[in-house]
């Protein structure tokens, strides 16, 4: 019996998400008295990979060959299905990114496991059923789900678990994964990335803008509040919606659910489509001229003013704060 | 071409949502149900895929007979014909495998369903089917275009973008900027009534996973608010009071 954890990386870097469900997945390991393997897939140099060990692995499967140089859904999902039966693992976890999305059911389905994508804490555990706690209706209400199969697949909502130390001697081995015939007949033909901006799954803050704004020509004061913060921007649906800003922006029910530690929403004024896609954030400012604007009800600190000026001075008050 | 929309019936984006049964159910009363956003998408999408005779489309649901107007609203938005596995939907893995059943021998040339539905956020349905159907899956495509036997879809990743090339067939969930929305016209709406609706039984599933109960998130705190001509006292707050800078 043991627990597996599926680390995605980045170039051949893992980021600090990694490192959150590493910390969340050594928790469940202890909670069944058990040890905890990290799979990597793809080129990742052995120091990155040792730096596992800090947060409580005490061995790591590697997959490094050119046919795993890209992920492919299926042909991934093959590769962690083969080492939980390797390993003998009762519990796999994976990171309930864009790429986890997509690998967690394929997983699940391959190894006939029970599946809780979404997870936002630690299960509880009681004989072989695991209870786990989940956000459903986006955001607006949360689901406890019984998983009762002898194998179980996690995928947790990045940044939603602390990164926790847990030094622990690792050992790195070369896995020879089983893969099917047609796992790789999807092709790769271009990934795009910038690898400058923070994105919004990620980001701690998120600094997000709606039709107070008045047009696309606008965005530079929150693009410049975004930069002092070190944060990811985001947008309501009104504006993806109006084409000035990306689809990829739009936080909300039907857009992207998010959960930072800080969200600042500037001339949004908090329909409740676009509450459910931002209640999780630990805390919330916001920015409305409108004194009776809905979304002050659901905030922690509010300005009533004209974002024209206030985010402005905000900024030089960051700036000056941060010296 | 031969596609397949796979549609959940989910309550109306603006919904307060409630719960009955000591928390264990979902209060339906009053509630106004509607095709999920994004499997609209894939059906708007399959709609332009197969325009001016150049295929046909297949709108699967499961649920009961309360979700028919929903199915209806689909075959009105342009689907030919409808299959409604007559099931409670209790699970993603108890739906995927009442459709991966269904489709199984029909050869589709493509599934779409929409990236998540918006009640259970769960985007398990596509993956499954994929590995049900032992067909490639993509679990949220941002653009589809049809090449020849292959499909080339864009995803979005951590900070940027893929590109991706698929063979036929294919399951993709859709999101925003797949496909302009299409809504019902007047005559949609009439032949939406003698399109065929066909209700078939479902197979038995080993169930793996369920939700037991439901919480409503605990309300927030008093604001605190701030004068706009005080911003560094915001500041002061998120550092010392809040601590998030």
């Amino acid at each position: 019996m043991s627990v597996l954890v599926y680390v995605e990386n980045t170039e051949g870097k893992f980021k600090k998400t990694v490192y959150e469900l590493i910390s969340y997945a050594k928790s469940i390991a202890d909670l069944y008295g058990s040890q905890l393997t990290a799979l990597s897939i793809g080129h990742v140099a052995d120091d990155e990979l040792k730096s596992l060990g800090r947060y409580g692995v005490s061995k790591i499967l590697r997959v490094d060959s050119e046919q795993f140089k890209s992920f492919v859904n299926q042909a991934y999902a093959s590769v962690i299905a083969s080492a939980a039966k390797h390993t003998n693992a009762n519990t796999v976890v994976i990171s309930n990114s864009f790429s986890g999305k997509g690998l967690a059911p394929r997983v699940a389905a391959k190894l006939g496991a029970g599946l809780a994508d979404g997870a936002i804490d630690l299960p509880t555990i009681d004989g072989n059923t695991l209870s786990i706690r989940k956000t459903a209706f986006s955001g607006k209400a949360y689901a406890i789900t019984e998983l009762t199969s002898a194998i179980k697949v996690i995928a947790l909502t990045p940044n939603s678990y602390d990164v926790k130390e847990n030094p622990t001697d690792s050992s790195i081995e070369d896995f020879a994964p089983e893969n099917e015939e047609h796992d790789f007949d999807t092709i790769i033909k271009e990934i795009v990335r910038a690898s400058d901006k923070i994105t919004l799954p990620d980001a701690e803050i998120v600094v997000s803008a709606g039709r107070g704004l008045k047009g696309p020509e606008n965005w530079g004061i929150i693009e410049d509040l975004a930069e002092v913060l070190g944060a990811a921007t985001a947008c309501s649906k009104p504006v993806s919606d109006a084409g000035w800003r990306p689809h990829s922006e739009h936080v909300g029910q039907t857009g992207i659910v998010i959960s930072p530690n800080l969200y600042v929403a500037i001339g949004i004024s908090g329909a409740i489509q676009h509450l459910a896609g931002v209640s999780s954030s630990k805390t919330i400012v916001v920015i409305n001229k409108d004194p009776e604007a809905p979304f002050f009800k659901v905030a922690d600190y509010g300005i009533v003013g004209d974002a024209f000026e206030v985010v402005p001075k905000i900024t030089q008050a960051i700036k000056a704060y941060k010296g | 071409m031969k596609v397949l929309v796979c549609i959940s019936n989910v309550p109306d984006t603006t919904t307060k949502i409630t719960f009955t049964n000591d928390n264990t159910e979902f209060n339906a009363s009053g509630v106004q149900f509607i095709v999920n956003p994004y499997d609209e998408i894939a059906l708007s999408k399959a709609i332009a895929l197969t325009e001016a005779g150049k295929g046909s489309i297949t709108v699967i649901h499961v649920g009961e007979p309360s979700a028919d107007p929903t199915i209806r609203k689909a075959l009105a938005t342009g689907a030919d014909e409808a299959v409604r596995i007559n099931a409670v939907p209790h699970s993603a893995w108890f739906v995927a495998n009442q459709i991966a059943h269904y489709a199984k021998d029909k050869s589709y040339d493509l599934i779409l369903l929409g990236r998540e539905s918006i009640d259970y956020n769960g985007s398990q349905v596509a993956g499954m089917l994929g590995e049900l159907l032992g067909i490639p899956s993509v679990s949220a495509v941002k653009k589809l275009d049809i090449e020849g036997e292959r499909v080339v879809v864009e995803r979005e990743i951590e900070g940027g973008k893929e590109l991706l090339s698929l063979p036929l067939p294919a399951v993709l969930g859709t999101s925003e900027g797949v496909a302009e929305p299409r809504i019902p016209n007047m005559r949609g709406i009439m032949s939406a009534r003698t399109k065929p609706l066909t209700v078939v039984e479902p197979i038995a599933v080993e169930e793996l996973a369920h939700i037991v109960r439901y919480e409503t998130p605990a309300p927030r705190g008093a604001i605190t608010f701030v004068d706009a001509s005080e911003p560094e006292k915001l500041v002061e707050l998120l550092h010392s009071k809040a601590k998030v800078i």
